[in-house]
């Protein structure tokens, strides 16, 4: 064989060797952190998890209610504010957006703080809304989750709309409805499931999200619904609890960790399997 | 929602007459307006949380800035219980630098790797399973990273990875002082190792996306000319992508820049700038994180114009990877 060919041909193979390996090692990590979690969370995964409240220092009995209870409230007032805001820029960008200048820029805007590291949201609500109610509360961490959520539905709303054929809306146009009804009745009809899933992701961002937590809720040791004072929430008792020298409240964190991450993989398969329908039709 | 009824019941009534169809359309025009106006109110509070940060950043740095002014940049003390406190920023913008580089050097190949094997070499039923894996990684919660970091992967580097290094490299000049011991559980190579897991899928998803936009004739009109699979990605694919890819890594580098909750368990927390990367170190996200909620006066101040520094790195970084991929889409004929 001609030398240069094999030499070439030497060299396709131990690239493609190399890229088989890379791709094995992505999955290798994601293998190996679930497996970790399920190791170390599986065992402490029992109903009282779910029905008792975080035990104190040294204790060994206790579960995570309160937090979970926290997580989700402050997970569903960042949503519950963050994606009809985000719904309607994203509409804004998509359907009037057009012929505006300032178009563009807000979506370069949004962009830019669709990957803005976290810790800076947690920072700008401390002095936006903490200093000024003068102490952390379960509504300064929902706002700053609702900051984050803003631009993950906004860029997915936009993309959606885009999706929805002008045909439909030039045809709703032409019966005579105006155009705020031929937004609402046609072309979000039409892109209801698109819009749903990019809810949900925002949803899986935020559940996890500890950063911004850290100083505008802190956290709790019992239960409490005030919204205008510390609650107990997820991640940052995860956080606390992890570091701390005591057996039971390690075993504890890593259920929580467990639990957690089940849920976000859970809103990324659900929103994925949702988007997998839409392309299917 | 009673805008949504009035413009129905009115829409039904308008057949009536010529006063209920004026009536109609006047509800019509009303209910396009507010919502217009709704609409675009959102849009603009988009724009409005960016000043709001920078500006919240700003009035929470101001004293730090006063205090300190240019300096903060270049002072490595950081002594935050010193009377008057001594605090600087060099520590911190090293470690986050630092990190971000060596998590960039590994994550790059092996992401684009990962993507020309999604694109080009893997079986058809493969490519879903291991695309969709990639993405779960990056769904994974950093906290998740960062317990994982700190209990498996911290002890399993400074078991193996770390001595094998420290010993290989001995005595060798410049590496020997980079590669240098003791190992440790907390370093900023461990961090940056985490840091690149973390990436790599932003890497790979984007790279994988511009590959995707190259036109078949183009790949089919090398292999015709009998050109390897290796060389059409590399004389073809990877020329007409680069712009993109660019623009992936500017991306995966504004977020290794700050993310935070994976770096602060691994890294140590100590502000001293040491020579080896096994060293324990930190970055500014990390500072803010560990510090922040204890914090009070100069230092917090301090700790804010630090969170200043970081969202002006990583919003050019943002920036420059936005204007790229903006510029791809443009080339694609959009």
């Amino acid at each position: 064989m001609n030398p240069l060919y094999a030499s070439r041909r030497r060299t396709d193979r131990i690239v493609k060797a190399l890229c088989f390996v890379a791709a094995a090692f992505g999955v290798v990590w994601l293998g190996l952190i679930l497996f970790t979690l399920f190791y170390n969370g599986f065992a402490g995964l029992t109903l009282q998890v779910f029905t008792q409240n975080t035990p104190p220092p040294g204790s060994s009995e206790g579960g995570l209610l309160n937090a979970i209870v926290g997580s989700l409230i402050m997970t569903a007032i960042g949503v519950g504010i963050g994606a009809p805001l985000g719904l309607f820029a994203g509409t804004y960008l998509a359907e009037y957006g057009k012929y505006d200048r300032l178009a563009p820029v807000v979506r370069f805007i949004n962009d830019i703080l669709l990957s803005a590291p976290s810790i800076i949201i947690g920072l700008f609500i401390y002095g936006a809304v903490v200093i000024p109610m003068g102490g952390f509360s379960a509504l300064a961490g929902a706002l700053a989750l609702a900051v984050i959520v803003i631009p993950v539905v906004v860029r997915t709303t936009e993309d959606m709309l885009g999706l929805v054929p002008n045909p439909l809306r030039e045809a709703a146009s032409a019966l005579g409805l105006p155009r705020s009804l031929v937004i609402r009745r046609v072309a979000y009809r039409a892109a209801r499931t698109g819009l749903i899933t990019g809810v949900l992701l925002a949803t899986a961002r935020v559940t996890g999200e500890t950063a911004p937590l850290l100083f505008t809720v802190l956290s709790n040791q019992f239960f409490s619904l005030d919204l205008t004072r510390a609650m107990a929430n997820l991640p940052v008792t995860i956080n606390n609890f992890v570091q701390s020298p005591y057996a039971y409240w390690k075993e504890l964190a890593w259920t929580g960790a467990l639990v957690i991450t089940l849920a976000v993989l859970a809103l990324n398969i659900g929103a994925r399997i949702l988007g997998a329908e839409r392309t299917a039709k | 929602m009673t805008q949504m009824a009035i413009a129905e019941s009115s829409s039904m009534e308008a057949a009536a007459g010529p006063h209920d169809r004026a009536r109609a359309l006047g509800a019509f025009k009303l209910g396009d307006a507010v919502f217009y106006w709704t609409t675009r109110i959102c849009a603009l509070s988009v724009l409005a949380i960016l000043g709001g940060i920078i500006l919240s950043l700003i009035v929470g740095a101001w004293p730090a800035m006063q205090e300190y002014g240019f300096a903060f940049l270049w002072t490595q003390r950081w002594a935050p219980s010193a009377d008057p406190p001594v605090l600087g920023a060099l520590g911190p913008i090293y470690g986050t630098l630092l990190t971000s580089v060596i998590a960039m050097m590994i994550a790059i190949p092996v992401g684009i790797g990962i993507a020309i094997f999604l694109t080009e070499f893997c079986p058809q039923w493969l490519r879903r399973p291991i695309g969709m894996a990639i993405e779960l990684l990056a769904g994974i919660p950093s906290i998740i990273y960062g317990m994982w970091g700190f209990f498996v992967l911290g002890p399993f580097l400074a078991n193996t990875l770390q001595p094998a290094l420290i010993a290989a490299f001995d005595g060798v000049p410049v590496l020997g002082a980079i590669f240098a011991g003791p190992p440790s559980y907390l370093s900023l190579f461990n961090a940056a190792l985490i840091l690149s897991i973390m990436v790599l899928p932003f890497i790979t998803a984007i790279s994988r996306d511009v590959f995707q936009t190259v036109p078949p004739v183009l790949k089919e009109a090398a292999y015709g000319v009998g050109c390897t699979t290796w060389e059409v990605v590399r004389n073809v694919v990877l020329p007409y992508t680069r712009v993109g890819v660019i623009g992936g890594i500017m991306l995966a580098l504004g977020r290794a820049l700050g993310e935070t909750m994976a770096v602060t368990f691994i890294i140590g927390n100590s502000f001293r700038i040491s020579s080896s990367i096994f060293a324990p170190g930190t970055t500014i996200s990390a500072a803010i994180a560990s510090e922040f909620a204890e914090s009070d006066g100069l230092h917090q101040s301090s700790l804010i114009l630090l969170g200043l520094l970081l969202f002006i790195l990583t919003f050019f970084v943002l920036a420059a990877a936005r204007l790229m991929l903006l510029h791809l889409e443009k080339k694609a004929g959009k």
